[in-house]
């Protein structure tokens, strides 16, 4: 199915409002992680708006899709993304983080509808859609399983356990995506534990991996499409993001991987009470390139 | 109580793992229902779970020696609809893999069953390493889990059948080594439900120096759990010979612990000795302190795994050398009646 201009253009403003609310959230939150989500906003927008088939009235439709957040930190983009898809209303979303939210720091399933597992301890969440997948072939189901995995859980031992057994049981209504941004919590991933050749690791467990620019809408949903056309093999996207994408002081700073705005003065960048505002700002105008916002 | 192997105490009792229990439980909960699954990690035969692969291979999911994925994966398949029992020995899950239980099956509230083989000292010759001494307590330790541990083979395939049943996540410890079938298909299992094997006989009358009363219950009471039930019902045999009465509750599910059948013990005969082949702290030890202590204070006794690793040698000289036995059992009913001539 062909997009138009149109259809393109219509992802990336959701995408832009998407991040605006992670801002606003994160603001109001007081604490979240910031550069994950802002450089997640498109996959999700893409996932939530174009490619999953889901049903926002019915959270548990057996036919449905399963979107699995592995790496549950980033689940502001989650959040926003299910609010505007019509899980639960958008006003809650000044709640994340809050007593008695819906939305907790880290995804708890039986809280929010939307949710498929549980996550934030990282590593996991593959194993939990190879679960899923498995049974899917057992019971000859329609639906497909994705999961989001971010590039510092493959750190983890439990994410390798999980490549070989879908590479054994050759899940290919598994497609699993790595938000491939470079930055974990203490550094560039490949100064803290390096992770390539990637691409040639997951070929060699007997994946099919696909590699995207994750900003780009028409190859995240070109992607996506590719991907259920592999058969006998789960499929890799490795998406290539810039973390805190759209915000031009966050950009490629792992300094804001577990930062909310608002909070703290880092050297060289906005001041903490001018952060929120100037990171909104930049989203209204697209980082400068619409000239008529005076403020 | 009368349901009790009548073979009980004699020297020819059959001896049967638990671990062989559970696998003949889950050939039966196979055949009650297709939605039973079996993920093994690599241990497939000394596990048991072999003759349910032999009759249901499609069913049946090798993990490898993979704990850590074993317990995720066996999540997402309860997600969508599948009963997972996935084995290991105890050691390895829930020791190994504790964080993905922790996440991704009880806080995810999946009901996944997690089956812990070779638990205990009596694992014998692999030595410490093998031998799971913690595992009650990292599994009690956590939200929506139910841990059972079953005191014999029969109890083991009844409460596998159970756990088709319970739809949360739940935890069985199993033993390697054969012990004493001390009940019959007819005894009475519930989860949640302790089961008094014995409840003394006080009306024999007592001329013990050591009893502290001759009321109408019995003068103290063992709590004990999986094959230490044996030891506890033939250490009350012996002291009834010492006109000590002594009652015997098996504890088969730990959590959630049947707090009545504590209580009442507690206030009907006054002291109480727990058995566990498990560390002391954190086990069914703690488990009864904590019912006991809060609602009805009596002297306590807790025979464990005294914050020391296993080793290697035969299970019974394990147990002797740890001792597990039964005339450590007897010390300590003898310790708890004169704590209750004090009070």
């Amino acid at each position: 199915m062909a997009l138009s201009a149109q259809d393109i253009q219509n992802l990336e403003e959701k995408a832009n409002v998407i991040r605006q609310d992670i801002i606003k959230m994160l603001l109001q939150a007081g604490s979240g992680h910031s550069a994950g989500p802002l450089g997640m906003a498109d996959v999700l927008t893409a996932l939530y708006f174009q490619i999953l088939k889901h049903n926002p009235k019915k959270p548990d439709w057996k036919d449905r899709d399963r979107l699995v957040l592995s790496n549950g930190h980033i689940c502001p983009v989650l959040y926003v993304s299910l609010a505007h898809a019509g899980y639960f209303p958008v006003s809650e979303l000044q709640t994340l983080r809050k007593l008695r939210s819906r939305l907790q720091g880290h995804p708890h399933r039986e809280s929010l509808p939307g949710l498929e597992i549980t996550s934030g301890p990282l590593g996991s969440g593959l194993s939990q859609a190879c679960g899923m997948a498995l049974v899917g072939l057992m019971d000859e189901s329609s639906w497909r399983v994705i999961c989001l995995m971010s590039d510092g859980e493959q750190d983890e031992g439990n994410t390798w356990e999980a490549v070989m057994f879908a590479g054994k049981n050759k899940l290919h209504n598994l497609t699993a995506l790595i938000d491939r941004n470079n930055i974990q919590i203490d550094g560039f991933t490949e100064d803290v534990m390096p992770l390539e050749p990637l691409k040639e690791k997951y070929e060699a467990f007997g994946w099919h991996v696909l590699e995207i620019d994750g900003h780009n809408f028409e190859s995240i949903i070109g992607v996506f499409s590719e991907a259920k056309a592999i058969f006998e093999k789960p499929v890799l996207i490795i998406a290539h993001t810039i973390p805190g994408k759209g915000v031009d002081f966050m950009e490629n700073d792992f300094k804001w991987h577990g930062v909310p705005p608002g909070i703290t003065d880092i050297p060289g960048e906005p001041p903490k009470n001018e952060q929120a505002k100037i990171a909104l700002q930049e989203l209204r105008t697209l980082q400068g390139k619409i000239k008529s916002e005076h403020e | 109580m009368n349901s009790l192997n009548p073979k009980l105490f004699d020297k020819d009792v059959e001896r049967i793992p638990s671990r062989d229990g559970f696998g003949e439980g889950l050939v039966l909960a196979g055949e009650e229902n297709k939605d039973v699954v079996a993920i093994c990690a690599d241990v497939t035969e000394s596990a048991r779970v072999q003759a349910f692969k032999d009759k249901f291979p499609e069913r049946f999911i090798e993990a490898g020696v993979a704990e850590q994925n074993m317990a995720a994966l066996a999540s997402g398949m309860a997600a969508e609809g599948k009963i997972p029992f996935m084995t290991s020995y105890a050691v390895f899950s829930p020791g190994r893999n504790w964080e993905q239980i922790r996440t991704t099956i009880c806080y995810n509230n999946r009901p996944v069953k997690i089956i812990g083989s070779h638990a205990g000292i009596s694992v014998g010759p692999d030595g410490a390493t093998h031998q799971a001494l913690e595992d009650i307590a990292l599994t009690r330790a956590l939200p929506n889990m139910v841990v059972l541990s079953p005191c014999d083979a029969i109890e083991a395939k009844k409460a596998t059948l159970a756990m088709v049943k319970e739809r949360k996540p739940c935890y069985m410890r199993l033993s390697r080594e054969k012990v004493p079938v001390i009940t019959t298909e007819n005894t009475p299992f519930k989860i949640g439900k302790a089961q008094v094997f014995r409840e003394g006989n006080p009306s024999a009358g007592s001329t013990s120096s050591l009893q502290a009363s001759s009321g109408r219950f019995a003068d103290a009471t063992i709590i004990a759990t999986g094959q230490m039930v044996y030891l506890g019902l033939l250490a009350a045999k012996e002291l009834e010979e010492s006109n000590i009465s002594v009652r015997v509750i098996n504890v088969s599910t730990i959590k959630p612990l049947d707090m009545e059948a504590v209580i009442k013990a507690a206030e009907e005969t006054g002291g109480i000795v727990t058995v566990e082949e498990h560390q002391v702290f954190g086990g069914l030890g703690s488990a009864v302190a904590e019912v006991v202590t809060q609602y009805y204070p009596v002297p306590m006794k807790i025979i464990g795994i005294n914050d020391h690793f296993g080793e290697s040698g035969e299970p019974d000289e394990l147990l002797e050398k740890f001792g597990l036995t039964v005339d450590n059992i007897i010390r300590g009913v003898t310790t708890v009646l004169r704590m209750k001539r004090r009070l």
